[in-house]
Formats: structure tokens, C-alpha cells, sequence
């Protein structure tokens, strides 16, 4: 019998060893809920790692932020000038949206609609990787000690890029970092929603790393290069952020369209990302004007004689006071336009910023109102008339 | 390019220090981790595989390299969000396979190591094909050209990998 343990002592030790992992993994798969038993062993393996990479990082920031913000300045003036530019652009093309946006919150107080923003987040920096094709997770470097928690959002300027799975750091002797399930692994599921056709799906990953948008009917049409939004259906991530474009439309199994989506982040080259801390539910809340006559109404709809305009020292000493009260739709004079405009002044006429708002590019000295956009403005109902059908 | 056969008598048989045996797997395992987020092509490679199939082959000690493997394998599982296991049992076949062969074969030279590696990569991909899908239903992606082409790249850095071991290991 000890000849026969002896000879084979290799093979029975190699058996017990996979029979023990064999074991341990059938454990874990049977409380899949539960991740504690093994915790402690990704606390150990986390604490192995992450020093490493916390210093190698540190350095390549370091090193990175001596070459661009001391040595390589090539460029610099003419890349300013030019984010100039696109400020200014960018303030135009705010105060148009601003309008927009003021119509949709009327319409949302009429219907009573609950609306999430994001209140709060935290920059933190890409340490790691999990280091699997099967395990698209990454690891930042802020933990429970900064306030993780699982199950937050975390976002890119560009596009979502998923969620705090697990977070270490509980206790003094961890280090506090998060583990964040990206949005292309298999075991992930995003609410999602087609920005023009208003078709909901879920965002899935898959085995090979790509992203699709699975439970929209084949008889829907859908087309390349729509935009894909965040519904808000899965309680993590807010309505309305941006998740990547349908590149490829198929007609999939069963009843359901094979939709590929490229996400907006780029997922594979993640250094900063921000994790969504709060996120505030508010219901809109319709303006307090009054009761409306009806030969109010009436008189706001037809071409009316344009108010008389302050004089121009006066909008230009205190360009704040303009803001306040109803909205007004106005477009920079000649003068300013030309002053702020990239293109010379050749840019469309905008609206100002909502009421209470600081109006962008206020610092223009003239601005005249434009009457013919004002009334086509709708005026903001009170609640108790505007009862939707 | 030859791969001769050697009797127990005549193969070498290596060790490695204490901090080496510690801080080489760590090493593999950060860099597998930390690298791709600069150079995305790198996710091919899987260094902890090669660490484990160079450690293996120099200590020639089936027990020595199946411990080695199953403890690298739970390291690199426990960076996933996957269950600890999966990487832990593919690997301590790879270690036990890998020593076992390197008492009858000789690994010295870089030929034989390149089909090694080559050989050994695709044995822990379906070990690993096998117990994803099976024991934790995942859903699993197989192409042959993909695992044989990975293995060919993995074999061409395991080559530079075991030139390295080669330096910290020490004759017993």
C-alpha cells in the first residue's frame, strides 16, 4: 500500500489539490450573492498589487506632468486660442439649449415627471486591470474610505463606462480601492435606450468583448449610427447619458434584433473616470406666475410691439439683472456678436439663459430683444390650468 | 531545435531564492494587470502563465510546480470578479504537466521552450474553456486560429521570460 501511495504520490496530491479547487469553486458558484468567503483572499491578492501599481502610476503622472506642463509647450497658444474659440461657441450654443431646456422642464412640472441629475461625483484615477479577456473589470484608486460604494455609476466625459462591483478599504489595514465592472463583460446589463426611435433594450456585454443592445423586437427599425442612451431603467445609472452608437443591425435569435453598439468611452484606454457619489431625484416644479387671462394668452401670440429697450449703459453695468424675471429671447448685437463670435459675427440669433440663470456671455455691452422669438416662446402654464390630456 | 530525450540522471534540477519565488509571480501578475491599460495589445499575453511554466520547468518537481501554478492561478483569479478557481486549476495542471515533462524532455534550449509555451498555452486555454463553461457557466468564445496565434506570441515572449528566470535560478 505505501509503495503503491509512494509511486502514484504525485498524481493523488495533484487529484486532491483540483478536487479542493474543484470543491471551492462549486461553493462560490452556489452562493454567488454572497461574495464573503473569499473576500479575504481578494483583500490579500488587491493589497499584493496595488502598491505596485499605485507607484507606478504615481510615477508615470509625475513624469508626465513635468514633460507637459513644464517641457513640451509646442502648441499651447495656438490650442488655447482655439479652446477660446470653441467657448465661445459653446456659450451660444448653451444659451439656444437653455430655451429648450426651460420648455421641457414646463412640460415635465405639467406631467408631474420625477427627474434624476447627478449632484455629485469623484475624479479618480485607472490603477489596474483585472488581467482576464473574462473579467473586463478595472480597479481606481478611491475606496471605501473615500466614500465608494457598490453599485455607483461610473462615468467619462464621453460615455458611461459601468459600476463599483466591489469596494475594499472597510477596514485600516486594506488599501481603499474599487473594483468597476465595465460595461462590454458578459455579466453586466446597462437600461438602455435609442436616442431618436425611443426604443428601450438592455446593454450587454460579450464572450469576444463587443457590446449589444438585446431585447429590441426584429419587426422595430433601427438605424446605424443612432445614438444610445441611458433609460434609467436599471436604477444605477441616471436617463440621458450617453452610451455609444449602433454600428451594426442584424436580425438576431428569436424575436429580438442583434444590435452592436461601440460605447462613447473608449473602454480599452481608461485613465480618469468619475464616480457618480449622488445622484438627486427632483420633481419639476412649474413656475409660480399667476392665473392667465385668456387675452394674455392671445396677446402672446400675436405679433406684439417690441418692449423699449434699456439703454445701453445701463444692460451693461449690470448684465445679471437682465436674467431675472420672465425670459426674454435675445441675440447679441452686432457689435458683440463680432467681439465673441468666432466666425465674425456671423452667428444665429440666441436666447438668453433661464430666468435666475447668469446669462453667458453677459459681458456683451448691447443686446437688443427679438419679439417675433418671444412670442412664439410658450408661456409657462400654471398647474391647475394646464392639466394634461 | 531539437528536444532530446534525457534520463533522470542526467536533467538539472533548479531552485529559486525565497524573495525571487515571491516577488517573480507578484511581478507577472501586476504587470498583467497594469500594462494593458497602456498597450491594450497586451492582453495576449499572459504572463503569470509564463512565470508558472518557467518556474516549472527549471524546478522540475511535479509537486513544486502544481503548488506554484494552483497559487498563481488563485492570485490573477482573485483580481477578477470571477469565482477563485478558474485560472487556479488550469495552471496547476499547466505546472504539473510542465515539470512533469521537463524530467523527460530537455528545455534548455529556446526551440524547445517555444513549443512548449505553445503547447502549454493551448492546454490551460481549454482547461480553462472547459471549467469557465462547465463548472461556472460562462458563456465561452473559442476560435482555434485566436488560441493557436496567442500561444505562438506567448511562446515568443515566454522565450525572453525563461532567458530572465534563467538568471535568478540557482543550481541545487
Amino acid at each position: 500500500m505505501e509503495s503503491v501511495l509512494g509511486r502514484y504520490r504525485n498524481l493523488i496530491v495533484l487529484v486532491a489539490v483540483l478536487f479542493a479547487q474543484v470543491l471551492g469553486l462549486a461553493v462560490q458558484v452556489k452562493r454567488a450573492t454572497d461574495s464573503e468567503p473569499t473576500r479575504l483572499i481578494r483583500v490579500w491578492a488587491v493589497g499584493a498589487v496595488t502598491p505596485f501599481e499605485e507607484t507606478l502610476h504615481w510615477l508615470q503622472s509625475s513624469t508626465g506632468n513635468i514633460w507637459h506642463n513644464y517641457l513640451y509647450l509646442r502648441g499651447v497658444r495656438a490650442e488655447n486660442r482655439d479652446l477660446k474659440q470653441q467657448i465661445e461657441q459653446m456659450r451660444l450654443e448653451q444659451a439656444r439649449m437653455s430655451q429648450d431646456a426651460d420648455q421641457a422642464h414646463r412640460l415635465q412640472a405639467l406631467l408631474s415627471f420625477k427627474e434624476q441629475f447627478i449632484s455629485k461625483t469623484m475624479a479618480a484615477q485607472v490603477i489596474g486591470w483585472s488581467g482576464s479577456e473574462q473579467s473586463r473589470s478595472i480597479y481606481i484608486d478611491k475606496g471605501a474610505r473615500e466614500g465608494i460604494k457598490s453599485d455607483m455609476a461610473v462615468i467619462t466625459k464621453d460615455g458611461i463606462v459601468g459600476k463599483v462591483l466591489q469596494v475594499f478599504g472597510l477596514n485600516p489595514l486594506e488599501r481603499s480601492v474599487s473594483q468597476v465592472l465595465l460595461i462590454d463583460d458578459q455579466t453586466s446589463g446597462v437600461g438602455a435606450i435609442l436616442d431618436k426611435t425611443r426604443l428601450q433594450g438592455i446593454l450587454r456585454g460579450t464572450p469576444s468583448g463587443d457590446v449589444v443592445l438585446e431585447k429590441v423586437m426584429s419587426d422595430e427599425t433601427v438605424p446605424v449610427g443612432e445614438l444610445v442612451l441611458t433609460s434609467g431603467g436599471d436604477g444605477i445609472f441616471p436617463k440621458g447619458l450617453p452610451v455609444g452608437k449602433v454600428t451594426r443591425v442584424a436580425p438576431g435569435n428569436d424575436l429580438f434584433l442583434n444590435i452592436r453598439v461601440r460605447p462613447a468611452a473608449d473602454l480599452s484606454r481608461l485613465e480618469e473616470v468619475l464616480v457618480v457619489t449622488r445622484i438627486d431625484e427632483m420633481q419639476s416644479q412649474p413656475e409660480q406666475t399667476g392665473p392667465l387671462r385668456a387675452v394674455d394668452i392671445l396677446a402672446e401670440r400675436l405679433p406684439s410691439v417690441p418692449p423699449k429697450p434699456e439703454s445701453s449703459t445701463d444692460s451693461g453695468k449690470n448684465p445679471a439683472a437682465q436674467s431675472t424675471g420672465t425670459p426674454l429671447n435675445m441675440a447679441p448685437s452686432a457689435g458683440a456678436a463680432k467681439a465673441n463670435s468666432p466666425n465674425g459675427g456671423a452667428s444665429p440669433a440666441v436666447s438668453t439663459a433661464p430666468p435666475g440663470a447668469a446669462r453667458p456671455g453677459s459681458s456683451a455691452p448691447k443686446t437688443v430683444t427679438n419679439p417675433v422669438h418671444s412670442a412664439a416662446t410658450p408661456k409657462p402654464q400654471p398647474a391647475a390650468q394646464g392639466t394634461p390630456q | 531545435m531539437a528536444i532530446t530525450y534525457t534520463s533522470g540522471e542526467q536533467v538539472e534540477v533548479y531552485r529559486f531564492s525565497l524573495p525571487a519565488t515571491i516577488l517573480i509571480p507578484l511581478i507577472a501578475v501586476f504587470l498583467q494587470a497594469w500594462v494593458p491599460l497602456r498597450f491594450p495589445f497586451f492582453k495576449i499575453f499572459d504572463l503569470p502563465l509564463l512565470v508558472t511554466i518557467g518556474f516549472a520547468t527549471a524546478r522540475r518537481n511535479p509537486l513544486a510546480g502544481l503548488f506554484t501554478g494552483g497559487l498563481i492561478g488563485i492570485l490573477q483569479d482573485a483580481l477578477t470578479h470571477q469565482p477563485i478557481g478558474l485560472y487556479g486549476i488550469a495552471k496547476t495542471f499547466v505546472g504539473f504537466g510542465a515539470s512533469s515533462l521537463g524530467i523527460k524532455v530537455d528545455v534548455e534550449n529556446p526551440g524547445a521552450r517555444f513549443l512548449l509555451t505553445t503547447l502549454f498555452y493551448v492546454v490551460h486555454e481549454i482547461a480553462f474553456f472547459i471549467i469557465a463553461r462547465g463548472l461556472v457557466g460562462l458563456h465561452m468564445h473559442w476560435s482555434w486560429p485566436h488560441e493557436i496565434s496567442s500561444g505562438v506570441a506567448n511562446a515568443v515572449l515566454g522565450i525572453l521570460v525563461y532567458a530572465l528566470l534563467d538568471r535568478v535560478k540557482q543550481r541545487t
